[in-house]
């Protein structure tokens, strides 16, 4: 480290309270000009909060912050960005009926001339390797191409310091190695990178120094290249990390939940239809079904749990019955049950309380209804039993279901599915925004409904959570389904060219029904 | 028929036209940035009766003009403050706004029942305006010019600058907007403030243009024509140039009716009076007909602004 050059950017004691909590407490830490610097930690460790203090979105209630050696006070976004902090959230401020010239314009503080502007963007993308046409509509892009605005945009600013909130989230293995290499040349122009993430491997592969968050703390700065992931994860929570157990030996029974070509067609105009979708989970298996965000992943479990009807009975049968003509309830009656992606106001009415939302899918399995009455003992009992069986942290079966936080509202949902015993359970996304322990609880539960001779389909954007999680897995790209491939036999780069689909930027890769891939120059 | 009645007639359809057509510029604006004010037919009859009273007064319709806008701006901060300030619903808000304009106006109006105001004199020396085709270009209000070089204004506003450009921003996707640094807040105070002025500037037309004295409601529901018509034009400009016309020309059709009888009576006068609203809900519904994502609304229309705190 050369101790002579002043750190890019110094935060000492840095503190911000709400209402209720201390979102971060006394955190101090350095990034040196040219270095990528990691920020790790869970949801809810404070992450978030620093960096908008850093931004200017949000002011320190005590610290200070030091720019280039100089204290400095952020009050707004506009300053930051004068001071040369550049910023790519997490969820992109794009303007979806916009052009992506129109969407850099009104990023920019200087103005410029459409030409002017156009030349300068042209310039930053043939530096840095960023493919992108200023006149598409963004609406019509991937959300790959869509992180590319929001960097082309910041460097447009030509930022001494970019900060990138979760930038990979939403990316496919290839994208990501494509980011990877425009952040390390960007380091190396002498810019410095806070990364924000919880994805252990990619700090690894990355960064140079991680600083390790936990409950608006700083537990650790440490160099991630030195420590494993597991040491690195069990600083991020707080304790040791708990194994899926799966049982030895696994048998698959006989199917028990089987598509046939299932169709079905778009609501609207930039939704994704499912194009003749066939798959098959036997009792006892965890099928996973990978894919970039909107890539027909709502769709489908709209079609599985019988929000939007396909044209035919017999694409679905579960047990050998053809369900696909039923509606949501009566599925349910038969043994399927379904978790969606959102939680508050699909999977669960947030100004019910959680008594109320169990009666509103358990009623018939659980005979909560008789003569067009609410047994409200039964459903009370029931959702204590949820609320003990998950460890949901809730006063009880009458709170709310919107006063819950994400990850226990998302511990109810899955349990109150779960305790129904159903035939077939289908999830979405199951344990997005969750902690790491939560997450864990939810996988285990899973899986011991599958031990049980239940089948599972879980659909989820985390492809580290499908390959733990799965004993088969299948990609959804652009509506259609991929043929299965065997977790532990498919390889990363495989699963990652079948996510990229036709959304390649050189190359289109295209998914044929039956599962071939073909590349198209 | 001949050219003078064909040159007369458009010149009537011009006129009738030319209210709607400013009314829903601005309502435009308005929505383009995100917020639906339904209170548009309120701030006409507001904008009516102090054109019509600052004219009858000072017998000066360009201070009645001014005056009408002012009322009209006035009367839409009254709205603004409800819903941005204070993130009431919006079409609740609009709906009493337009209940306040109907009774606010009816009380001031009281006074002036029946009395006349000389309106405009042209802006053009009258030679111009004796031959019947000069006449259809220089025989005009100045409410009508001013109207046309609005259509022209907004679109370039709306299209080629930077401000516009922010504003259809923080109508598309408020929060973004927030986030990269823009007063949503701010910015949807500045297009309602214009949106009622222009809603002023529609209601003076009545007296000012169209009948010179009072009538109670006089706007006779043209601010809700104006409000289907912007979402007919799916917010472009020039569409609601060529939609104000086709109004205009329906309602033309309805005065004709009335006053020559013969021609139009194989249909029952009152079918002819309603011709208008027909012609609005049958638009409203042949839009909505179409897929949502074609009709070129705003992302945030109607919806209150609430930040992550």
């Amino acid at each position: 480290m050369k101790a002579d050059i002043a750190p890019r950017l110094q935060l000492r004691g840095i503190t911000k309270r709400f209402p209720g909590v201390l979102a971060n407490d006394d955190v101090s830490f350095a990034v040196r000009p040219g270095e990528i610097h990691a920020l790790l930690g869970e949801n809810g460790a404070g992450k978030s909060t620093l960096v908008k203090m850093i931004y200017g979105i949000m002011q320190p209630d005590a610290g200070e912050i030091s720019w280039n050696g100089h204290p400095v006070t952020i009050p707004n976004p506009k300053a930051a960005r004068k001071l040369g902090i550049g910023m790519v959230f997490q969820h992109f401020s794009l303007f979806e009926a916009m052009s992506v010239l129109e969407n850099i314009a009104l990023g920019m503080d200087e103005r410029l001339g459409p030409r002017e502007l156009s030349r300068r963007i042209a310039e930053v993308m043939e530096t840095y390797g960023l493919k992108l046409d200023p006149q598409r509509i963004v609406s019509t892009l991937s959300v790959g191409e869509r992180q590319r605005i929001e960097i082309v945009r910041a460097l447009l600013l030509e930022p001494q310091l970019l900060i990138m909130d979760e930038p990979t989230s939403v990316l496919t293995p290839q994208e990501v190695e494509g980011l990877f290499a425009t952040l390390r040349q960007l380091a190396k122009r002498g810019c410095s990178i806070l990364y924000i993430s919880h994805k252990l491997h990619e700090i690894k592969a990355l960064c140079d120094t991680a600083t390790i968050l936990r409950g608006g703390r700083l537990v650790d700065t440490c160099d991630p290249k030195a420590e494993t992931s597991r040491s690195m994860a069990e600083k991020m929570i707080g304790g040791s990390l708990k194994d899926i157990r799966k049982g030895e030996g696994r048998s698959f029974g006989a199917p028990r939940f089987v598509l046939r070509d299932l169709s079905t067609r778009s609501e609207d105009e930039f939704g994704v239809a499912i194009d003749r979708a066939s798959l098959t989970v036997r009792a006892g298996e965890i099928f996973g079904i990978a894919g970039v965000a909107g890539n027909g992943q709502n769709a489908l479990l709209d079609a599985l749990s019988g929000e939007v009807l396909g044209e035919r009975a017999d694409a679905i049968t579960l047990d050998g019955t053809a369900i696909g003509r039923l509606s949501p309830s009566e599925r349910r009656r038969k043994g399927l049950c379904a978790v969606p992606e959102e939680r508050n106001g699909h999977a669960a009415v947030g100004d019910f309380t959680l008594a109320d939302n169990a009666v509103l899918t358990a009623r018939d399995r659980l005979g909560m209804v008789g003569a067009g009455l609410v047994d409200r003992r039964k459903a009370r009992s029931y959702t204590d039993k949820v609320i003990g069986a998950f460890s949901v942290k809730a006063l009880g079966a009458h709170s709310l279901a919107g006063s819950l936080s994400g990850g226990n509202l998302q511990k109810f949902i899955m349990g109150r599915e779960i305790l129904q015993r159903p035939s077939v359970l289908v999830v979405s996304q199951p344990t997005w925004g969750v902690d790491a322990g939560a997450a864990a609880a939810i996988h285990q539960a899973i899986v011991d409904l599958a031990a049980e001779g239940s089948a599972v389909v879980v659909i989820s954007q985390d492809l580290d959570e499908l390959l733990s999680l799965c004993d088969t897995l299948a990609v959804i790209n652009e509506g259609r389904l991929s043929s299965p491939l065997k977790v532990g036999e498919a390889s990363i780069e495989e699963i990652g060219l079948l996510m990229g689909g036709v959304h390649g930027t050189e190359a289109e890769v295209h998914i044929n029904p039956g599962g071939g891939v073909a590349v198209e120059a | 028929m001949t050219t003078e009645m064909l040159i007369a007639i458009i010149i009537t359809v011009i006129g009738a036209s030319t209210p709607i057509l400013i009314a829903a510029l601005g309502e435009l604006v308005v929505e383009k940035s995100g917020v639906l004010n339904l209170g548009v037919e309120g701030m006409m009859l507001i904008g009516a009766v102090t054109g019509f009273a600052v004219t009858f007064t000072t017998g000066n319709p360009w201070l009645g003009i001014a005056c009408a806008a002012f009322a009209g701006m006035a009367s839409s901060m009254i709205f603004a403050f409800l819903t941005l300030s204070l993130s009431a619903n919006q079409v609740a808000t609009g709906l009493a706004l337009t209940i306040f304009g109907t009774g606010y106006s009816s009380l001031f109006g009281q006074a002036f029942t029946g009395r006349p105001i000389t309106p405009f004199r042209s802006i053009f020396p009258p030679e111009l305006a004796t031959d019947p085709v000069l006449r259809l270009i220089f025989g005009h209000s100045p409410l009508v010019y001013f109207s046309l070089i609005m259509v022209v204004a907004v679109w370039w506003f709306l299209t080629r600058s930077r401000a516009g450009l922010i504003l259809r921003a923080v109508g598309e996707n408020d929060l973004s907007a927030h986030s990269i640094g823009y007063s949503v807040i701010g910015v949807r105070y500045a297009a309602v403030a214009f949106g009622g002025a222009m809603a002023g500037i529609a209601g003076s037309c009545f007296p000012l243009l169209l009948t010179p004295q009072w009538a109670e409601r006089m706007t006779a529901g043209r601010g809700w024509i104006a409000l289907a018509l912007v979402v007919f034009a799916a917010w472009r400009p020039f569409r609601l140039l060529a939609g104000a016309y086709l109004f205009g020309l329906v309602m033309t059709l309805e005065l004709y009716a009335k006053a020559s009888g013969g021609a139009f009576s194989f249909l029952p006068a009152e079918l002819w009076a309603s011709l208008p609203y027909l012609a609005t809900i049958l638009v409203l519904v042949l839009i909505s007909l179409r897929r949502a994502g074609h009709s070129n609304a705003p992302a945030c229309l109607g919806k209150p602004f609430m930040p992550a705190s």
